[in-house]
């Protein structure tokens, strides 16, 4: 088999693609955000004010991210699907562990469901970016 | 084994060394990773201060050590060179980063988690807890850049260079994006290396 690599001319125009990474860039860095505020206050019970209002805002721009993906039309979408599910799997194992730790480590109630919500969208939000990232150059 | 030819847009093509199938995720690797991720998870439910010292201590030279050598020393060859060359490097390197580094920065980070609220260094009245809280600070700059743009950006290319006939351009650009936030990382592990070594002597 040969393979060519293009080079780079006046003449590419890359096809314009909603935000779709740029705003789940936004919510990962949110949750985190979230995270670290609620991790520095361990292992007394947080206050969840911040917090909450960090993983609303961040939890309105995957809901976001997938109304714009459920209006796109013309995209890689087989591709998108196979690398989202491989990096689901490889993400929720990651975010399973941190939250093993916090469950270890005797976080209960109202903080744990926090953590766990901030931790669902950081399972989602890597997966959507790489899953986007990949599908948009092979659109 | 496949050939790669460097094809401009006129038609021309020039004869490049034979490259080798690309893999976006060396399978291989994978029995080597699900055994650090359940040591890591023995080490947490047991609370045994050395193991997690060691996860932490080993996870996190390797994630410093890799990060300050490919921002700093890697990246800017990689900057310099032609969009065939890295294409070729990227082709090679990206798949073994795609595997290595979220497994030492998972293990770092959970077992040194545990570890800071073991030895008590979380709570407010320890003298370490404002060095911790940059810690995390640093950390979560760190995670934002690796997760949301680097990360996304190597595997991005992987696929891009596993095409019959990969789009240089796109390479390109994607490899700027990696050259560039490796830098800011690498700039981030050396504040990483002063938190770390102020907690240690406190």
């Amino acid at each position: 088999m040969s393979a060519t690599v293009d080079q780079p001319t006046a003449g590419d125009v890359p096809r314009r693609l909603p935000p779709v990474s740029e705003l789940a860039v936004v919510s990962l860095a949110l949750t985190i955000i979230g995270g670290v505020l609620m991790a520095s206050h361990a292992p007394r019970r947080p206050p969840l004010g911040l917090p909450v209002v960090f993983l609303a805002v961040s939890a309105l721009l995957v809901a976001a991210d997938v109304v714009i993906l459920t209006r796109l039309r013309d995209f890689a979408w087989s591709q998108f699907f196979m690398v989202a599910r491989w990096a689901l799997l490889a993400y929720v194992i990651s975010a399973g562990m941190i939250e093993l730790a916090f469950v270890r480590d005797h976080t209960r109630a109202a903080p744990l469901a926090v953590l766990t919500a901030m931790l669902v969208i950081f399972a989602v939000d890597v997966p959507l970016i790489i899953a986007y990232t990949v599908a948009r150059y092979s659109s | 084994m496949t050939e790669t030819a460097v094809a401009t847009h006129d038609g021309s093509a020039s004869e490049a060394p034979p490259r080798p199938p690309v893999q976006v995720l060396p399978v291989r690797g994978l029995p080597i990773v699900a055994i650090v991720v359940v040591g890591v998870i023995v080490s947490i439910v047991g609370n045994w201060t050395w193991a997690l010292m060691f996860c932490h201590v080993a996870g996190g030279a390797l994630w410093t050590a890799i990060d300050l050598f490919v921002g700093l020393v890697v990246g800017p060859i990689l900057g310099r060179l032609s969009i065939p060359a890295r294409a070729e490097f990227s082709a090679r390197f990206m798949p073994k980063m795609v595997l290595i580094m979220p497994t030492v920065v998972l293990m770092t980070l959970a077992a040194g988690f545990q570890l800071a609220l073991k030895v008590g260094n979380l709570q407010t009245s320890n003298p370490n807890h404002a060095w911790l809280i940059a810690s995390f600070i640093v950390v979560g700059i760190m995670a934002v850049i690796a997760l949301g743009i680097l990360e996304p950006a190597n595997i991005a290319v992987l696929f891009e260079m596993r095409k019959p006939q990969p789009n240089g351009e796109v390479v390109g650009r994607l490899m700027k994006r990696f050259v560039y936030t490796a830098g800011v990382t690498g700039l981030m592990q050396v504040a990483t290396l002063i938190i770390m070594t102020r907690l240690a002597t406190q």
